[in-house]
């Protein structure tokens, strides 16, 4: 496909197109990074120099220094880790069942749940909205936590019976044998050799909950409980023209969850594409 | 017990006929202490599922067929609302916004996806790399990437860089922010920026399991690379492409978060549609259930369509 690789034009033409690949990928990370740390001046200046000029650190200063920014990041995590914990408890256990346990109804069970995969959100926020503000919830952590769970669910379920189910049976057995019951089994063997697998769900878990938004944007009013998602979109209206601010606001997302995904990538490619060969 | 662990599934036939041999199967179902067990362990997720998807779904149709007036009475008035939906100029432009990003978006990604992936098929040096860095944009909240390239496509400011290439190019000499057409095809470059890399890795999954003697015989055949493409790996990927294209479609066609950023509120789409209707002018209420159940059923119908016309199994 892309001339013969055997051939030394081949293989720089082959490079090149790779490389082009990456820089388009990762030009708008840089050009938030340039963004975000010149001096106020300097991102006047137009046309736009592609390199920096001048280090400064006053649109970081400007985003940390508003606490609506630092409370969004606040209930970032606390959103997504909520999220997390539950999804893992109510998925691992199912997911368990799914893997291991024969069942009569595990087929169509299975189905349903990974089909929540392709459920749009939006059909259920007016009869959600709705029914958290009668149990008064509207604007609580609750409110995000609850649907985020169920969207989570199909991943997490997904990933962790295809985890499951690469364990190899014999040491769940020599487990029954030795006399232990099939939830003993899970708990002292098949959950602790799968670590590495529910730590890379957990992960993949928390970055569905932190990057979701029309949860966040239809149960969420105000700067005590909007994430980041939220917060940082309407600074395109607080600091209107304070265009580094909004940029230096998107790095202090986008980095941890580049190097969260380039520490796992390996894990997360091999988890992400388990089933999709099957 | 270790029967049925290692797999073997010995259902007992019942000789009394078909009834009887139903009863016990699904006495059989909650005695056995293993099925039991299995039953318990799936109650939470399928409880969640029926409580928070099920339950309100079902409730969205039934709202869909009211007409509500917040904090005052309703009344049955079957597809009313549907009708108004249908009739309504705003719920146009969301149906062609959201077909419009859905087409490009999905094809776009999957020709572009193809080509990252077959050339991530070959082992070559700086692999693990490219494939990490594809994948960063992947994890970023759709809603900061919107924010992102919008301030690339800020008109005549020194951070509007994509703005100023675009304009002295020549290609489009007017503000991007400022049409809804060219913020579609903008927030399209986005949505392609962000899940190309996605669709590259499934598709990537689908090449690797094609066993090299596949080509090594076609090649002795004195296929070409392009006859390659076209004859062994595009039948082979064939199931894992469905896959990744049905997955999505579906995605694309409930966009809500990129085109609302994109377009600070402006811009229309389906969920776009039905958020400003039960969220934001709480006249619309009913509009917006309306639109809700719509945005449900075509969705299934997409999915419907892909399984049944392009044939393979949807979900594994």
């Amino acid at each position: 496909m892309f001339g013969d690789f055997e051939t030394r034009w081949g293989k720089v033409l082959f490079y090149v197109l790779i490389t082009v690949f990456v820089l388009m990928t990762i030009s708008p990370l840089l050009w938030m990074a340039k963004m975000a740390l010149v001096s106020p001046a300097e991102l006047d200046v137009y046309p736009p120099k592609i390199l920096p000029e001048s280090l400064d650190f006053t649109s970081f200063k400007t985003i940390f220094g508003d606490a609506r920014f630092r409370s969004a990041l606040v209930n970032t995590v606390v959103i997504a880790g909520f999220t997390t914990v539950i999804c893992l408890s109510v998925g691992s256990i199912a997911a368990y069942a799914l893997a291991r346990l024969k069942f009569g109804l595990r087929g169509p069970v299975l189905s349903m749940i990974l089909a929540v995969a392709f459920f749009p959100a939006v059909a259920i926020i007016a009869p959600l909205f709705l029914q958290f503000t009668n149990w008064g919830i509207v604007n609580t952590y609750q409110s995000m936590i609850i649907p985020d769970v169920l969207f989570a669910l199909p991943l997490t379920v997904y990933l962790l019976v295809a985890y499951f189910r690469e364990l190899p049976l014999d040491i769940e057995e020599a487990a029954k044998v030795d006399g232990a019951s099939p939830m003993q089994a899970f708990f002292r063997v098949t959950l602790p050799l799968s670590i590495p697998g529910v730590v890379t769900t957990g992960l993949l878990c928390f970055i569905f909950a932190a990057t979701e938004f029309l949860f966040a944007n239809t149960f969420a009013f105000d700067s005590s409980t909007q994430p980041v998602t939220v917060i940082i979109p309407q600074f395109a209206t607080q600091y209107r023209t304070d265009y580094g601010a909004q940029a230096a606001a998107s790095m202090v997302v986008t980095i941890p969850l580049t190097i969260l995904v380039l520490a796992f990538q390996r894990r997360i490619v091999s988890g992400l594409t388990a089933g999709a060969v099957k | 017990m270790t029967e049925s662990a290692t797999g073997v599934d010995t259902k007992p036939r019942a000789p009394g006929g078909l009834v009887r041999g139903t009863l016990r199967t699904l006495r059989n179902e909650f005695t056995d202490k293993e099925r039991r067990l299995g039953y318990i362990l799936v109650t939470p997720a399928i409880a969640i599922i029926l409580a928070i998807a099920l339950f309100p779904l079902l409730y969205a149709i039934w709202l869909s067929l009211q007409e509500i007036i917040i904090n005052q009475s309703s009344s049955f008035v079957g597809f009313q609302n549907y009708v108004d939906m249908i009739q309504d100029p705003d719920f146009h432009s969301a149906l062609i916004n959201t077909t419009v990003f859905t087409v490009l978006s999905v094809s776009l990604e999957l020709v572009l996806g193809m080509a990252i992936a077959l050339a991530l098929n070959r082992a070559f040096k700086g692999r693990g790399i490219a494939r990490a860095t594809a994948l960063a944009p992947w994890a970023f909240p759709p809603a900061i990437a919107a924010v992102m390239w919008r301030l690339m496509f800020q008109d005549q400011v020194g951070g509007g860089i994509l703005a100023y290439l675009i304009r002295s190019s020549g290609i489009y000499t007017h503000p991007i922010l400022g049409s809804d057409s060219a913020l579609i095809v903008a927030a399209v470059l986005v949505d392609v920026w962000k899940t190309t890399p996605f669709m590259a890795l499934l598709l990537l999954a689908g090449l690797q399991v094609i066993p090299q003697e596949v080509y090594e015989a076609s090649r002795v055949d004195g296929a070409t690379s392009w006859q390659q493409f076209w004859r062994v790996t595009l039948p082979l990927v064939r199931p894992a492409m469905l896959v990744a294209l049905l997955f999505r479609t579906l995605d694309a066609w409930r966009v809500y978060d990129l085109l609302w950023v994109m377009g600070n509120r402006q811009l229309n789409s389906l969920s776009v549609y039905v958020y400003n209707g039960v969220k934001i002018s709480q006249l619309d209420f009913s509009l917006g259930n309306a639109a809700a159940v719509f945005v449900f059923l075509s969705s299934i119908a997409i999915a419907f369509l892909f399984i049944k016309v392009l044939g393979t199994r949807a979900v594994d």
